[in-house]
């Protein structure tokens, strides 16, 4: 889904693009990972030279937040939320179903790619759970067979 | 004569299908010959009935039809007659406003939401809206903070801190600049009323924030909102480029000369960052670590600017109060809770969805009568209030009032107003280590009780459930819970003790 390792004239661009807004950081992150899937260590030293920051300032803020990562993402991304509301209606069998279907374990990455496992504290779809949200898209009310038919359609995709 | 169809737009109606459904509607209309005119509208917030589509078939009469699944139910709506002003259907539910479960509320805040095009500002006009802001460029600033402490409003975020003395304490501070920062950051699990608010009725947001600009001489506002809620993120963006493009925002408000910009923020998948001021370290581009208080960010907030802090609710009840008059929001409600609390019922619940209901509304009418019990058939046998923080509540304080006060004394927590319901199947030990396990998973880290004491607290449940020296242990958490209360900066560590300590003094057989 995103293209492999940015060239420094693309992250240059990006980068520039908003740099001068007040408090920028998490908005280039949030480009940077959008465009790219991830932060790589040469965004890092850009941003750290944007911003008048040191690299170790900018690691400091890309770890302390779930969502950034520092490594090539897998082309989609599977959430399974966690939370409360979605315990209350089948979610922590839905997740053990969901490792065995995707044979990883959450936070984990299928041997071909393509799919990345990961938990997520709360869709806020509350009252229609378990919860799945792939990609941008959100899925309600995902028992096992329907959990099977979605990765099927994203499997599918990928032969 | 036009037939109008009603497919709603919101993350929830989408997580079911609801652009298929709409789809379907264009498809299959256009073979049988009818000319139908499709509108997004928002959500009811009644979720059990989702994807529930609405038809006029022309007589102004939005008939209600849900829940809608797929092809094969458009097929047979328009099969029926649906579009040809035949109302009977197996899915029919009647005119939408005769709907009982909506009959049964007090919509102020959600009172547009379901009815209008969330992309529409002269829907938005054509209902009321912006007539909070007419009246407040006619106003000056104390008369707007008077307003809004008349009406008796509290945060809605969940301190419940009065909104009238913020916006007061604000107002009277001097600085070249201040900010109005909107909390959309609802962490809480078992919540989703601000989603709906910025899905279903984005210009009311932004309309309450303008006139908290107003009110506190601010002409920058930002909006935090969480990077869960994408929908969200492109209907709010939407919104605030139109209101831009009409002078609803921007340099001259239609025309006033007063000022007021409006951003919109996305965070990072951290809980944290919905407590204030770690919210504002966020903004600011820093690791979003909490800070101490005082300084209030009242008087010391965004890049150190005087600044209103605001839950999505909170902002979004404004425009009514100045529109209908703070005293028509005080008279709803009891004691020191006034108005209408949108109260979100989740979990396993038969009818769950978004219930605006006066305060003094008692939990069990919520749950047995609007929520229909538990959706698996199941007794009720826990209920958490208040989101990850808040404490499981056991059947004997079901009748508690909707009311901060009294739930306090309870040692309880009204919070954002989700409510998550539990069958008999729970097991609260396991509930009781998920709170210290996020907590310890969500910590900022600056406090060893909440960063330490969390991973502790795991470790023994752990042996607790595994009977290991169990009164000690039993001790142990209970010790653990006070250190934690004790020695938090925030309510991250100082509030995981409420679920964990009702769910072993309310529910002890589970821990034995
Ligand atoms: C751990 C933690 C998480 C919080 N999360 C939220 C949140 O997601 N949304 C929110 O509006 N307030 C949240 N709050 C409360 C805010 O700190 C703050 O009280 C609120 O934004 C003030 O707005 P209000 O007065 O309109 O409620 C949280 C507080 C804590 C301690
Ligand atoms: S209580 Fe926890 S989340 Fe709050 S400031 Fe301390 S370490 Fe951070």
């Amino acid at each position: 889904m995103q293209t492999p390792s940015p060239s420094r004239e693309e992250l240059r661009t990006l980068i520039d693009a908003r740099r001068d807004e007040p408090g920028a950081l998490l908005p280039l992150l949030h480009d940077i990972q959008n465009t790219f899937g991830y932060i790589n260590a040469e965004a890092v030293s850009l941003l750290a030279d944007a911003l008048q920051q040191t690299e170790a300032e900018i690691h400091g803020v890309i770890s302390f937040y779930h969502q950034f990562r520092t490594t090539p993402p897998a082309r989609h991304r599977v959430q399974i939320c966690r939370a409360e509301a979605c315990q209350a209606r089948g979610a922590r069998s839905l997740e053990a179903h969901a490792c065995k279907r995707l044979g990883v374990s959450m936070h984990g990455m299928t041997a071909d790619q393509h799919i990345q496992l990961d938990p997520v504290y709360c869709l806020g779809n509350c009252a229609t759970g378990p919860n799945v949200r792939i990609d941008n898209r959100l899925a309600g009310r995902v028992d096992a067979a329907r959990f099977d038919r979605l990765m099927d359609e994203l499997e599918g995709e990928h032969r | 004569m036009t037939i109008t169809v009603y497919v709603p737009c919101d993350a929830t109606a989408l997580s079911l299908g609801a652009d298929q459904i709409a789809d379907d509607f264009v498809r299959l209309s256009a073979q049988t010959g009818h000319d139908i005119r499709l509108v997004r509208n928002g959500s009811r917030g009644l979720f059990w009935l989702e994807p529930l589509v609405e038809i006029d078939s022309g007589d102004g009469v939005r008939i209600a039809y849900g829940p809608v699944t797929g092809s094969h139910d458009v097929e047979s709506l328009i099969k029926t007659g649906v579009l040809d002003g035949h109302k009977e259907h197996a899915l029919a539910l009647g005119p939408v406003t005769e709907i009982p479960a909506l009959q049964a509320q007090t919509r102020l805040t959600f009172r547009r939401i379901g009815v209008t095009d969330p992309r529409s500002l002269d829907d938005y006009r054509a209902h009321g809206g912006y007539q909070g802001l007419e009246k407040a460029l006619q106003s000056d600033a104390q008369a707007i903070v008077d307003a809004v402490k008349e009406s008796g409003l509290r945060g809605r975020g969940g301190a419940a801190f009065p909104t009238g003395i913020k916006w007061q304490t604000v107002h009277d501070a001097q600085a070249d600049q201040k900010y109005i920062v909107c909390n959309a950051d609802e962490g809480d699990s078992g919540t989703f009323a601000d989603r709906l608010v910025m899905e279903c009725d984005p210009f009311m947001l932004i309309e309450g924030m303008t006139i908290a600009g107003l009110a506190a001489g601010a002409s920058e506002g930002y909006v935090y909102l969480r990077s869960e809620y994408p929908v969200a993120a492109d209907i709010f963006q939407h919104a605030i480029d139109t209101a831009s493009a009409q002078g609803w925002l921007g340099d001259d408000i239609r025309g006033s000369g007063r000022r007021f910009h409006l951003h919109l923020r996305i965070g990072a998948e951290a809980y944290i960052c919905g407590e204030e001021t770690s919210l504002l370290e966020s903004l600011e581009g820093k690791r979003g670590l909490v800070r101490a208080k005082p300084p209030l960010p009242a008087l010391v907030g965004l890049f150190g600017k005087p600044t209103i802090v605001n839950n999505v609710l909170t902002f979004a009840a404004v425009p009514e109060i100045l529109a209908a008059g703070a005293g028509e929001y005080y008279k709803h409600g009891e004691a020191r809770s006034r108005g209408t609390l949108p109260v979100q019922l989740a979990g396993n619940i038969r009818n769950g969805g978004l219930f605006e209901v006066p305060f003094g509304t008692p939990l069990r009418t919520l749950i047995e009568d609007l929520g229909g019990g538990t959706a698996s058939g199941h007794p009720v046998r826990a209920v958490q209030v208040g989101g990850p923080l808040g404490a499981y509540l056991p059947q004997s304080q079901l009748d508690l009032p909707l009311d901060y006060e009294q739930f306090a004394e309870a040692n309880a927590v009204l919070g954002h107003g989700g409510v998550v319901v539990f069958d008999d199947t729970v097991d609260m030990l396991e509930q009781a280590r998920f709170s210290m396990a996020f907590c310890a998973a969500e910590s900022c880290g600056k406090c060893t009780p909440c960063r330490i004491g969390s991973q502790r607290g795991v470790e023994v449940i752990d042996r607790i459930r595994n009977k290991e020296n169990h009164a000690m242990n039993m001790a142990l958490l209970s010790d653990l819970c006070d250190t934690m209360v004790d020695g938090s900066l925030c309510a991250m560590g100082g509030m995981t003790p409420f679920p964990v300590r009702s769910a072993f003094t309310h529910f002890p057989d589970d821990f034995k």
